[in-house]
């Protein structure tokens, strides 16, 4: 019975994929289009697995419970692959001083929690904006004045970005790692899978603010001055629209992902240090490319499939090898599909 | 209404317009002809500031636009259609069109005119809902010359419309231009399909390696010999 039922989910969930790609009017390049679908496909097809397993008897709570960690941890770094694929859509940029503003995320949301006592939501509030500066300065500073220059050049500056950004906070922040103050500690446990609250809020404020991108991308002003500009710059200013700050509010946008990614990693694992954007950073980053870089689905689609393999190689191999599965999978991905899970052979414009 | 002096470009490393002067009255068409490369598409890319003028003066309504941005000068709804029409192509018709009224503030108008553009291009409202990617390069055209109308222009620059379209689609084309310049809209025309543009222009320019090399009513130039052993093919 129950293999029957792992079947008829699995074939829902494959349906409902089917038709989220039939129709890439939403999903294809530089729309937000189903963001938000993504992880409740992922729900789906976990599901599927689980009673499929249970069909077979394998340890099923052990595999779901690693997936639900998977889950979390894949949400936060869709959440910070999206800043890397919005910035790239608009100016083609590896922004790779972006792991640094979820580090600057983490700290904000430490100090807002810490020195000024503030309340946890108001503590993401404030990481989120103080984040959104950051990264709009970083763009100010450091690449702007490259607007027209080769991109390789603009590639090592954010190189020079990220190692600058990460050597000033250890002098400021201090190398010592801090504890963040525990703010959840809930325990649920739901078909004898254990649920910590902290997890089950990484993922709902992850949704949330996936639904909100979605809304802001496809039906706002700027967000479709965003998407204007990412399609063909020359036509958007050919609408009026101000390309310079439409930048600007990408990487606004980008970092306040980012910064909020920083503070719901904290209320799971409190340690947080001034290098800590940097493996964050380049999962991110991998699981932007395996989405399809510039695609903003594909960088939830990334990071959930990265964050899943990654527990469930620790899981039922050893946790040695998660770095390894994540590059490896960006190897295999380049090998096979350089443009990525939702990418289309796009020809590079000269 | 736009009145073009001594304009310089160095465009790529190429000294592109060397002094080129001209000016489009109110109520006008005005045609700017020339061979491939001879700098029509720069001229227009200058008007919009796409491209920096190295020196000279653009002024529109009395304005000096040379300098301003390309995005304010959409606003003084100075617009241009771009050359290979250059729309959205992951975006619908109906948001290519919601693009052209990016800077507009009315919005009951900006209704009424996606009405009165969808009633001019009837094939535009059958593929509303497509992406303007899929559409053919006929229908792209023309949603281009639509994204312009939407922005409500004062003066529409259109860069070589005809390109690449059938004979029946260019005469099409160029009844739409002729129309839309009846409605009110001056316009200012590249093309290298000199006959079409000089038949519908008031007056013409033609351009010669970054110079305006003859000027006249389109009549005469269209009578002119040199015209019409050079461009007209006669």
């Amino acid at each position: 019975m129950l293999p029957v039922l792992g079947f008829t989910l699995l074939g829902v969930t494959i349906v409902l994929i089917v038709l989220l790609f039939k129709f890439k009017v939403q999903l294809t390049l530089h729309t937000a289009g189903q963001i938000a679908y993504t992880p409740l496909m992922f729900i789906l097809a976990v599901l599927a697995l689980n009673y499929l397993l249970v069909g077979l008897e394998a340890d099923r709570i052990y595999f779901l419970q690693q997936t639900v960690y998977g889950i979390s941890l894949g949400s936060v770094y869709a959440l910070i692959a999206l800043g890397y694929t919005m910035v790239y859509g608009i100016v083609r940029l590896i922004n790779f001083a972006h792991g640094e503003i979820y580090m600057l995320g983490a700290y904000a949301g430490f100090f807002a929690v810490t020195s000024m006592g503030l309340h946890f939501v108001l503590a993401l509030i404030f990481a989120m904006a103080a984040a959104a500066l950051a990264g709009v300065l970083v763009e100010r500073i450091a690449y702007k004045p490259l607007r027209n220059a080769p991109r390789l050049a603009v590639l090592i500056t954010a190189i020079g970005m990220s190692l600058l950004l990460q050597n000033v906070g250890q002098k400021v922040f201090g190398s010592i790692p801090r504890s963040f103050p525990r703010q959840f500690d809930g325990l649920y446990q739901i078909g004898g899978i254990n649920l910590d609250q902290s997890r089950i809020i990484i993922f709902l404020i992850t949704f949330l603010l996936m639904l909100a991108l979605q809304y802001f991308v496809n039906y706002t002003k700027p967000g479709r001055a965003m998407r204007a500009v990412s399609q063909d710059r020359d036509a958007a200013q050919l609408m009026g629209i101000n390309v310079e700050r439409t930048i600007s509010s990408t990487f606004a946008i980008g970092s306040m992902l980012a910064g909020a990614a920083g503070i719901l990693v904290a209320i799971v694992f409190p340690q947080i240090r001034p290098t800590m954007g940097l493996m964050p950073g380049l999962k991110a980053f991998v699981a932007a490319v395996i989405g399809g870089i510039g695609i903003i689905p594909g960088a939830v689609i990334g990071g959930l499939l990265l964050g899943v393999s990654e527990n469930l190689v620790t899981a039922y191999l050893s946790s040695s090898w998660r770095d390894a599965i994540a590059f490896g999978m960006l190897i295999v991905i380049l090998l096979v599909k350089p443009s990525g899970i939702l990418g289309r052979n796009v020809r590079e414009k000269v | 209404m736009l009145k073009i002096t001594d304009l310089h470009v160095h465009y790529g490393g190429i000294h592109a317009l060397k002094g080129v002067s001209l000016s489009v009255e109110e109520g006008q068409i005005v045609s700017l002809i020339g061979a491939n490369g001879a700098g029509k598409s720069t001229c227009l890319n200058t008007i919009s500031s796409l491209v920096p003028a190295s020196s000279g003066q653009i002024i529109f309504m009395e304005n000096d636009i040379t300098k301003s941005a390309p995005h304010s000068i959409v606003k003084s709804r100075l617009i241009q259609v771009p050359e290979g029409r250059k729309v959205f192509p992951q975006m619908s018709v109906a948001e290519n069109l919601e693009m052209g009224a990016y800077v507009r503030t009315d919005k009951r108008e900006v209704k009424a005119d996606r009405e009165r553009v969808l009633n001019m291009f009837p094939r535009l409202r059958e593929r509303e809902r497509q992406l303007a990617g899929t559409l053919s390069g006929g229908e792209q055209q023309m949603l281009a010359i639509a994204r312009g109308i939407m922005a409500k222009p004062r003066i529409l620059l259109l860069d070589e419309p005809s390109m690449g379209l059938a004979p029946i689609l260019v005469q099409e084309i160029f009844s739409i231009i002729r129309e839309i310049n009846a409605q009110g809209t001056t316009i200012l025309l590249v093309e290298q399909n000199a006959h079409m543009a000089l038949s519908i222009a008031n007056y013409g320019y033609v351009l010669e390696t970054g110079r305006v090399v003859l000027e006249g009513p389109a009549t005469e130039l269209a009578a002119n010999d040199e015209i019409r052993s050079a461009y007209l093919g006669a």
